[in-house]
């Protein structure tokens, strides 16, 4: 009775364990965890949640967080476009070494990011030097969030956006451009309607990583209560206190963004896939 | 009509920028990524040798650090095979079966990917934490998983839950069914066609998810700090370690285990973009087009 109405035939063998397996290590690892949390979250009711979330400091640390991951992820939105459609579609000394580079942030571990930012922007650091003449700080403000966000977000849109570019059809540029379209109104109207769906992609799967960041922003921000302080920091800040509550309050509320950001990247998927086939 | 004048010689670009413009473009770039992505790891190895290189041996040879690099080790070891297993099990399943919710499904394992690390940590202490649903009936079997080892491997194994199956589900998408299905009639088990039909099609693309498995598990700090308890020279992982020794100003301690771990991301990139350009074709179909 295995197959019926919820499986349709196959005549593969192993469905039973290959999916077992699956949802065996997917309820332990992920489902459990997420269950006791939502668990918790409703043993403590949504009154004390409200309460707990939007008392000043966490309001401010999450505000910073989004804020924060907002800004970072525009930068990453436009610079990424600009990134994958050089590497794309020029030829240039060091173009192979930039494309392997690019990925150096999924690869270095956070913590060795954020150490290593925080050692060049620190006042007495090689870029700290340089900028504090300029009256401009790095280390310790907010902007050095921005920096350790903008690091960790850079490979996704580049990397969802370039193979996108692969494919752009030279002809409807050639043909833009018989018609008499400068190159400019050929970018704007004909080439970039085309690479939407897959910088949004990229634009929210950086922002959800952003959001929840915390290795690489923790040593470069400071970490100042209403100022500088991210949200992840204070679910530790909160855990460390053995305040389970007010950590699970905030734990929730990330994981609330997390999924209307999940929502947000799948309703694009569909909506480019109804529009022009395929991601 | 002056065309007979001056013959052409090449087709005018119409497809791409004034020259300029590609100067501006490649320019910024250039800068961009070198300020951005070279600078910082080139701070990790300056600051790291900044003392010479006894000094920063040294710092990477202390008990505690010997300890932190083992248990790194040791919790990859395990976490990366199970986390591959799953893949190839999750990819099966998905792939070579129609059945319902199966989109939601794919939804649930992506979901690590945009859970906070530290909320992840969390949910793992609420579930094995001392005040929790398994919590008291662990303490009566003398288990201990939040602050211990077990922990670890859990908190490690949500963080780089998705990385296999997202590779294996497009390639074995593409490649459909039919192979297997004729290895079937031929009267091969389902074992023998997943060892010699199916494997072999995905080996790259499953080396290429365990790869990045590996990197984000050796690195992983978030999850790793809420739910480790940070005691040192037992649930210190390497990135721990560096913070720790980071916060007592240990700063050529804490940026030559940095190093160790730049240095296995560097290995990391390489073999990466290898794969890339030798079996573009057979790894992710969302890589090729």
């Amino acid at each position: 009775m295995r197959a019926g109405i919820l499986r349709s035939p196959s005549p593969l063998p192993g469905f039973g364990l290959s999916f077992g397996i699956m949802m065996a290590v997917l309820s332990i690892v992920v489902l459990l965890p997420i269950v006791a949390l939502l668990g918790h979250g409703l043993a403590i009711g949504p009154a004390d949640l409200w309460g707990m979330v939007s008392s000043r400091r966490i309001r401010a640390a999450l505000a910073l967080s989004f804020r924060a991951a907002l800004v970072a992820s525009l930068f990453n939105l436009v610079f990424g476009l600009v990134l994958a459609w050089v590497l794309v579609r020029y030829r240039f000394w060091g173009r192979r070494l930039i494309d392997a580079a690019i990925d150096l942030p999924f690869a270095l571990p956070t913590a060795v990011a954020g150490i290593a930012l925080t050692a060049l922007y620190a006042p007495n650091g090689a870029f700290g030097q340089l900028l504090a003449p300029l009256g401009l700080r790095v280390a310790y403000t907010e902007i050095g969030i921005w920096l350790a966000l903008i690091f960790i977000g850079l490979p996704f849109v580049v990397r969802t956006v370039q193979p996108v570019i692969e494919e752009v059809d030279r002809e409807v540029e050639e043909v833009s451009a018989t018609l008499g379209a400068r190159r400019a109104y050929t970018l704007r109207r004909v080439v970039l309607p085309t690479l939407t769906p897959a910088l949004l992609t990229g634009f929210a799967l950086a922002l959800a990583r952003s959001v929840g960041e915390y290795g690489s922003v923790i040593f470069i921000a400071g970490n100042l209560p209403f100022q500088t302080e991210i949200a992840p920091l204070l679910i530790v800040i909160r855990l460390e206190e053995y305040n389970h509550e007010a950590a699970t309050a905030i734990g929730l509320a990330m994981l609330l963004i997390a999924f209307a950001m999940l929502l947000a990247i799948n309703a694009i998927q569909i909506w480019s896939r109804r529009r022009i086939g395929d991601v | 009509m002056s065309d007979v004048a001056h013959p052409v010689t090449r087709p005018t670009p119409v497809t791409t920028e004034p020259r300029l413009a590609r100067h501006i473009l490649i320019g910024t770039v250039v800068a961009l990524v070198a300020v951005l992505l070279f600078a910082p790891l080139f701070a990790v190895f300056a600051e790291a040798l900044r003392q010479g290189w006894a000094a920063s041996i040294e710092g990477i040879s202390s008990p505690d650090a010997r300890a932190a690099i083992r248990l790194t080790l040791i919790v990859a070891a395990i976490a990366v095979p199970l986390n591959a297993v799953f893949g190839i099990a999750a990819a099966w399943a998905i792939t070579k079966f129609d059945f319902r919710g199966k989109a939601f499904l794919i939804t649930l394992i992506d979901l690590p990917f945009s859970v906070s690390p530290v909320v992840a940590g969390l949910a793992l202490v609420l579930l094995f934490g001392a005040n929790s649903w398994f919590g008291a009936w662990l303490i009566a079997h003398d288990l201990k998983i939040v602050f211990a080892f077990p922990g670890i491997v859990l908190a490690t194994m949500f963080v780089t839950f998705p990385f296999v199956a997202r590779e294996l589900i497009p390639v074995m998408m593409e490649q459909g069914r039919a192979e297997e299905e004729a290895a079937l009639t031929l009267g091969a088990s389902g074992w023998r066609v997943f060892l010699t039909v199916t494997l072999p099609n995905i080996r790259w693309a499953l080396l290429y998810g365990v790869l990045l498995c590996n990197a984000r598990a050796m690195g992983e700090f978030g999850a790793v700090a809420v739910i480790s308890g940070k005691i040192r020279g037992e649930t210190t992982t390497m990135p721990i370690m560096i913070e720790m020794l980071y916060n007592e100003y240990l700063s050529v301690a804490a940026f030559s285990l940095a190093a160790v771990l730049a240095l296995l991301a560097l290995v990391t990139l390489f073999l990466k973009s290898l794969l890339e350009w030798c079996y573009a074709d057979l790894l992710a179909a969302t890589r090729r087009h």
